[in-house]
Formats: C-alpha cells, sequence, structure tokens
C-alpha cells in the first residue's frame, strides 16, 4: 500500500470532524473521496499532510508511519497536495512559484522545464504574479506546483472549485491524464460525478466518516445509494 | 539651512525607528505575531555593550559583540517562548511576548540595576563637522549610513535568495509553504534572526545618542516603531520603512516647532496624527484590504 490510514480521527475542540477514517490507496491508483460540503475531506487530507494532529489513528506512506510528523518532511517524502483553493503565492511570479515548489523537494530544473513543456501557458506568463492567472491558469499552477518535484501520491483537494464548468472538464482531463502515466491520485471532491468518471475506486464520506465505498463504475450505477449520501444537489 | 539641519537629524531619528518597524514587520508578516519583546531586543544589546564598557573593551568590539547578542537573544526567544505556542492563538501569542518583556526587564533590574547606569560613547562618535553649512555629528551619519545599508541589503536578500523567496511565501500563505517542503522553523528562525540583527544595529546608535542603558529604554522606541508599522501597514515591509521614517520626519518637525511649553506633548500629538491617518486609510499607507480568496 501506498497509502493506508486506519483509524484517524481529527477534532476540533470537541468536535470530531473526522470520526476513524480507514482507508488505503495503492501504488499507480486514482482513489476518490466523494461526499458534501462540510463532510470533513479537507481536515482528513491535512491530518494526512500533517497540518492538523490526529486525535487518535495513524497514517502509514509506503510503509513508514508517518502519524505526527511536520508537514514538511511527509511533503519531502513525495507527496504532493494540490490544497483547496489552490493557494497560490499570488504576490509572487509564476516562476517563482514553481521556484520554490522545486527547492523545497530537491526538485531538478529538469523537473521543471518537462511541466513547462506540459503547461506551456505557465511559460508565457512566467513572470507575471500568480495572483494575475485566471481560474483555469491557477488551476494548471497549483498542479505543476505539487507535481514538481515528481511527487509518488499526489493529493487534489477539490480541484474542479470554482473554475467555469470548460475549466473543469480540462482539470480532470489532467488527472485522467496524469492517471494515464502511472501517478498514483487521491481526490477530494463535491462533483461525484466527475470524480467517478477519472477514478479507479471511491469512498463516501459524510459528516466525518466513511459510509461505503467501492468501485467507481459499481456507485457510478448506485444513483439511489448516492444520492441519498450526498444529496440530490451534488449529482 | 534650518531645514536641511532638520531633515538630516529626521533621516538619523526616522532610520532608528524604520529598522525597529522592519523587525517587527518581518516577524509579524510570518507568524502574525506582534512581539512586544522586540524592545527588550534593543535593551539586551545594549546591556552587552555596558558590560563590556565595563570590562574596558574598545567600542568597535563591543559593538560588534552585541549585534551577536541581539541576534542570539532573537533566536533564543523564538526557540523558548514563541515555539511551544505558535500554533496558538494571536492574543496568545500577544500575551507570552509581553510576559516575556516584562521577565527580561524584571531580570535586568534585579540582577544589574533599577537605575540606569552610563556607557560613555567614545568621542568621535559625537563628534560634529561642518559640510556646507550643515553640522553633522558622526553617529547622525552613522545612522543613516546603516539603515540605508540595512534596508538595501535586507531587499536584495528577500528578492534574490532562496530563504528570501521563502520568506516572503510564507508571509503570504504559511501553510502553504510547508506544503512546498520548506522548514518552518527555518523560515521563523530567520525571521527572528533579522529581526534581532536589525534591533541591535537600532540599539547602537540609540545607546550613542542617549549614552545610558535602562531596563525599559526599549519600551518608547519600540511603541514609536510599532505605531510605524501600522502607519505603513501591518505585514508591508516597504510600509514599515516608510512609517518609520515618516514618524521620525514627524517628531523632529513637532519638536522644532512646537512651543516651548506644549513640547512634552511630542509623542502623544505624534500618535494623534497617526490616528487621524488610520481613519482615512485604515489599513495604512500601504496596507491592503484583506482579499477574500475566490
Amino acid at each position: 500500500m501506498l497509502l493506508a490510514v486506519d483509524g484517524l480521527t481529527v477534532r476540533y475542540g470537541a468536535v470530531e470532524a473526522v470520526r476513524a477514517v480507514t482507508l488505503h490507496v495503492a501504488q499507480g491508483e486514482t482513489v476518490a473521496i466523494i461526499g458534501p460540503n462540510g463532510a470533513g475531506k479537507t481536515t482528513f487530507l491535512s491530518a494526512v499532510v500533517g497540518l492538523l494532529r490526529p486525535a487518535a489513528g495513524s497514517v502509514a506512506f509506503d510503509g513508514m508511519d508517518i502519524t505526527g510528523m511536520r508537514t514538511e518532511s511527509i511533503i519531502r517524502l513525495g507527496i504532493g497536495l494540490v490544497p483547496e483553493h489552490r493557494r497560490l503565492f499570488r504576490n509572487l511570479t509564476v516562476r517563482e512559484n514553481l521556484e520554490i515548489a522545486a527547492w523545497g523537494r530537491n526538485g531538478e530544473a529538469a523537473d521543471r522545464e518537462r511541466l513547462l513543456e506540459r503547461f506551456p501557458v505557465l511559460r508565457d506568463r512566467s513572470e507575471q504574479l500568480a495572483g494575475y492567472l485566471s481560474g483555469g491558469e491557477a488551476q494548471q499552477l497549483a498542479v505543476a506546483r505539487a507535481l514538481v518535484a515528481r511527487p509518488r501520491l499526489l493529493l487534489l483537494d477539490e480541484p474542479s472549485l470554482g473554475l467555469a464548468p470548460l475549466i473543469v472538464d480540462e482539470v480532470f482531463a489532467l488527472i485522467a491524464e496524469l492517471h494515464e502515466q502511472g501517478t498514483t491520485i487521491l481526490l477530494v471532491e463535491q462533483n461525484a460525478y466527475k470524480a467517478l468518471e477519472v477514478a479507479d475506486r471511491a469512498y463516501v464520506m459524510r459528516t466525518g466518516e466513511l459510509e461505503g465505498g467501492g468501485p467507481a463504475e459499481a456507485l457510478l450505477d448506485e444513483q439511489e445509494l448516492l444520492r441519498a449520501y450526498l444529496g440530490g444537489g451534488q449529482l | 539651512m534650518e531645514a536641511g539641519q532638520q531633515i538630516l537629524n529626521a533621516l538619523s531619528v526616522g532610520g532608528v525607528y524604520a529598522l525597529l518597524a522592519l523587525g517587527l514587520a518581518i516577524v509579524f508578516s510570518i507568524l502574525h505575531l506582534v512581539n512586544f519583546a522586540h524592545g527588550e531586543l534593543i535593551t539586551l544589546p545594549a546591556y552587552a555593550m555596558y558590560g563590556m564598557y565595563l570590562l574596558g573593551l574598545p567600542w568597535a568590539v563591543f559593538a560588534t559583540i552585541s549585534i551577536l547578542v541581539g541576534v542570539v537573544a532573537a533566536l533564543a526567544m523564538e526557540r523558548i517562548a514563541f515555539r511551544p505556542v505558535r500554533d496558538a492563538s494571536p492574543a496568545t501569542l500577544l500575551l507570552t511576548s509581553l510576559g516575556l518583556s516584562i521577565i527580561i526587564q524584571a531580570l535586568l533590574q534585579m540582577l544589574i540595576s533599577p537605575r540606569e547606569r552610563a556607557v560613555p560613547q567614545p568621542e568621535w562618535l559625537l563628534r560634529s563637522f561642518e559640510v556646507a553649512g550643515l553640522r553633522i555629528q558622526v553617529v547622525q551619519l552613522l545612522a543613516i549610513g546603516v539603515t540605508i545599508v540595512s534596508l538595501v541589503v535586507l531587499t536584495m536578500v528577500l528578492q534574490r535568495t532562496r530563504i528570501g523567496l521563502a520568506m516572503r511565501a510564507a508571509a503570504e500563505d504559511f501553510d502553504a509553504t510547508r506544503l512546498m517542503g520548506i522548514g518552518a522553523n527555518r523560515v521563523v528562525a530567520v525571521a527572528f534572526a533579522i529581526s534581532g540583527l536589525l534591533a541591535s544595529l537600532a540599539a547602537i546608535l540609540l545607546l550613542a545618542r542617549r549614552g545610558t542603558v535602562h531596563p525599559s529604554m526599549g519600551l518608547l522606541p519600540v511603541l514609536t516603531a510599532f505605531v510605524a508599522t501600522v502607519l505603513g501597514g501591518f505585514g508591508s515591509l516597504a510600509g514599515a520603512a516608510v512609517g518609520g521614517f515618516l514618524l521620525g520626519f514627524a517628531e523632529v518637525a513637532l519638536r522644532a516647532w512646537l512651543p516651548q511649553d506644549v513640547a512634552g506633548f511630542t509623542q502623544g500629538l505624534l500618535f494623534a496624527m497617526v490616528g487621524f491617518v488610520l481613519f482615512l486609510r485604515p489599513n495604512g499607507l500601504f496596507g491592503r484590504a484583506e482579499v477574500v480568496r475566490a
């Protein structure tokens, strides 16, 4: 297992935002966690990368226990996170955003070159402040920033959030492409349909707990079930 | 020439405020901590200079070592007092810094003296010479020079080096910087080291002017520097530097032109003026309103 989470619980004061979540992601898999807003998905990812300290449970990456490790150390093991809302450094240029990502994780200049081939718009805008990018460009930069050091596991938090429908399609095409190239991906999404289309497997998360899951295709067929979990509006 | 003389005074006074304001702003920009113990980063190097003066060391030696003391004190503050509460609320951080300030002042009072102690300054430092009708004191020239060099070097470090890039990123989004694999402790330590360095430079200049050390000597300069950072827009480094110089100019102008019997209100008037500016521009001169992420 590349990522194995066992009984992970995260509390904000008395509130359990994530309750005893157990899941795994195998090498080369694309796994989705789908669920409505406020289900605890972002909290879960934050705890996996150590930005939040879990109250209970453990996280193992490639067989190594990383629970309670510092975020920067976890990242350097080979995990890339594209955070919710992207969180680009808006006052830094596109080039600086990529540079800092590469520097922090000993990425080679060649990796940056490779990404600029893949995302030519970033090369065109390399000296522009990241804050001036359009939604789609910003998302490309956010993904490129996470990929710059060739992570073994890519975590995507709501990559479609706040993007126009056409751009959302582009983002999911990119995820599918990364998947085909063998990148291991854990994707957290409200947009259940889109997520299930690119994922091998999915878990359904609601009010901090996993409430089922299975092969993505099977879940797509179980629309009644999905609707019950996610609310009709989500589909 | 009167105006030229006053501008010279204002630059040297404002330069010291700018150094202090920059130190406050650089720590605030990354940790969102208003470090009220910043004043002790003036006091401790100043007392180190007092100690070395007692030992009979030459000025150049004790000035150099006091810079080291300032940097080490800042790093120690971070490591001992602030790191354990780094994730706590801003109010906790603020109270920690206040507590730290009180503890250090009390220790100096108990271990050394609650009274002022003289640290005679070398004669050449206070000597003045005349250029184009202006009377220039060596210490004034030193203050202006040190400020300019500090500003240039700090700008270069922030713009041209990797750690500078990391600090600019951390000022914007600390957690996102950690998600890039950048060590949080390193960035924070460098920020504190810079604030300690700038504060000890300010301490040398202040001590040259006042000639004595006192346990609470850091309070008023740092209060003024804090007002300068607020005036400039908290978190903006350029704003902090400009705010420092503006307060220097305002202070010197008030002192020069206020009638003798109200001169005691200089500081009060100064802060009232800043209050008025903030009334017009609540985010400071260089501050931006918080941008809500889309």
